[in-house]
């Protein structure tokens, strides 16, 4: 599946803007990611488990709140960087 | 901070400066009269505190978060030159499913410890929040018992009980005789004493007042703004609180009033407070407009430090060079320091992003920095030979 990275976390990937990860749900993706790129899931997800407070995650087109929500090898997962004040 | 008693007679000073988009640092000698700005440190970012290790005076520990993004601690070992983020930034622990836990907001306060533990750092966050380092600031720690003791969660209150941005763990002290002796204050929550290296911690908050109407026999009403040991004297603390300014001479418990003593028309509220690094009696609050709705500016647009240097008996305004009217500065908590020298140095950092300067211990102001963001800390370092 591929994880698209908003550009305030792409100093964790080097600026790429797409990252190809093997992952059966949103947790494992993250966890993932975080592998490879260390420090970049604490970024956006608490250490309760809950999405921070002005990130948005999309599974394609629909919005999701859960870690446990099950992925597929052709999903797209959006992190999204919420409107936050100047 | 690492105390120091003996003052710096060369060497340059910096000021690290964490504001709301980024930090900065201004450089000059032990004359103090021309200033170097740096360009912005990771722009943008909002950078609670900025700390140069004493003890090494290489490494810097950075508090910083954005608009979007949780918190981190970035971290130099060069003095600047290069950054890493830290493996495990400060993070409460998780709490088993279907119980409410809590979520570090951003880290607040950074204190390295003393000498006799190198590497050694604490840090408080906002909620409030204690950990701690071993290894330079790369990971944290929850240190002691407070972050989960059901006693400290109530009095730590609820978010309505904090400061505006979130309530927040600040002025982490270590006793430069006894690492196992540390402070902390709470806003809210009071001012916390350990002398067991954190297996206990204890309310200090005997003699301080809380707001009108509201019972001061209850930790969760003490709103401390900033506390100060004397590095001269570490029996001796200074506090800046939300209701006055106080002074304690351990061993007794009780904080005295010293700020009844400050003109009536300016008042005993404000966010600073400034020990001399030598001379116990001496120590400096910015103060603010705390009548009314609280306003938080320099009263009557009139900016001006206090000094006491009797203990807090009399105070004397500082304001030369500062401007005569219409400046309504709000000066944080972390947003005033000084220096080692002899004559020691003052650095006010104001929310309209100007640093201004004292080479003479405050009887003259200069405006060494404008057009900066809005100034959330600022620490003085003596660096080099």
């Amino acid at each position: 599946m591929r994880i698209h990275i908003p550009s305030a976390l792409r100093s964790y990937t080097a600026q790429q803007s797409e990252v190809e990860v093997r992952a059966t749900t949103l947790a494992d993706a993250l966890a993932a990611l975080d592998q490879r790129f260390p420090g970049i899931r604490f970024r956006i997800i608490t250490e309760q488990d809950t999405i921070r407070p002005h990130i948005r995650i999309f599974i394609n087109d629909r919005q999701t709140f859960h870690l446990t929500e099950p992925l597929h090898d052709d999903d797209q997962a959006y992190i999204v960087c919420a409107l936050s004040g100047g | 901070m690492p105390s120091s008693t003996n003052a710096t007679t060369s060497g340059t000073v910096t000021l690290f400066i964490g504001t709301r988009k980024g930090a900065f640092t201004l450089k000059s000698d032990r004359t103090r009269r021309t200033w170097k700005l740096s360009a912005p440190i990771y722009l943008g970012h909002i950078i609670h505190h900025m700390v140069c290790d004493p003890r090494d005076k290489r490494t810097i520990l950075m508090a910083a978060s954005t608009g979007h993004l949780g918190p981190t601690i970035f971290r130099s070992t060069d003095g600047g030159k290069s950054w890493k983020e830290s493996s495990s930034p400060p993070a409460f622990r998780k709490r088993p499913e279907g119980e409410k836990g809590r979520s570090v907001g951003h880290v607040f306060w950074l204190t390295p410890c003393q000498t006799n533990e190198p590497g050694s750092w604490y840090a408080g966050t906002s909620p409030q929040g204690l950990f701690r380092s071993d290894d330079g600031g790369i990971t944290w720690r929850p240190f002691s018992y407070v972050n989960e003791d059901p006693q400290y969660i109530e009095w730590m209150g609820s978010v309505q009980d904090g400061t505006p941005d979130g309530p927040k763990l600040h002025s982490i002290i270590v006793d430069p005789r006894d690492p196992k002796h540390v402070y902390f204050g709470m806003s809210g929550g009071g001012i916390h004493e350990s002398t067991d290296g954190g297996t206990t911690f204890a309310p200090l908050i005997k003699g301080m007042e809380t707001v009108e109407g509201f019972d001061a026999g209850v930790v969760t009403y003490h709103d401390p703004h900033c506390i100060r040991l004397c590095p001269s004297n570490p029996d001796r603390l200074y506090q800046q609180n939300h209701c006055g300014i106080y002074r304690i001479d351990r061993p007794s418990n009780e904080w005295v009033r010293i700020g009844k003593a400050m003109p009536k028309k300016v008042g005993d509220i404000g966010f600073p407070m400034v020990v001399h690094p030598r001379d116990a009696n001496t120590a400096w609050v910015f103060p603010m407009d705390g009548t009314t709705v609280w306003p938080r500016v320099s009263p009557d647009g009139k900016p001006a430090a206090y000094v006491t240097r009797n203990g807090g008996t009399s105070w004397s305004r500082q304001d030369k060079g500062f401007p005569r009217s219409q400046a309504w500065w709000t000066v944080k908590r972390q947003a005033m320091t000084n220096d080692v020298f002899n004559p020691v140095g003052l650095y006010v950092g104001t929310t309209q992003g100007e640093i201004w300067a004292s080479r003479n211990e405050g009887a003259t102001w200069t405006c060494i920095a404008r057009h900066l963001p809005e100034i959330y800390s600022v620490e003085a370092a003596a660096l080099g030979r």
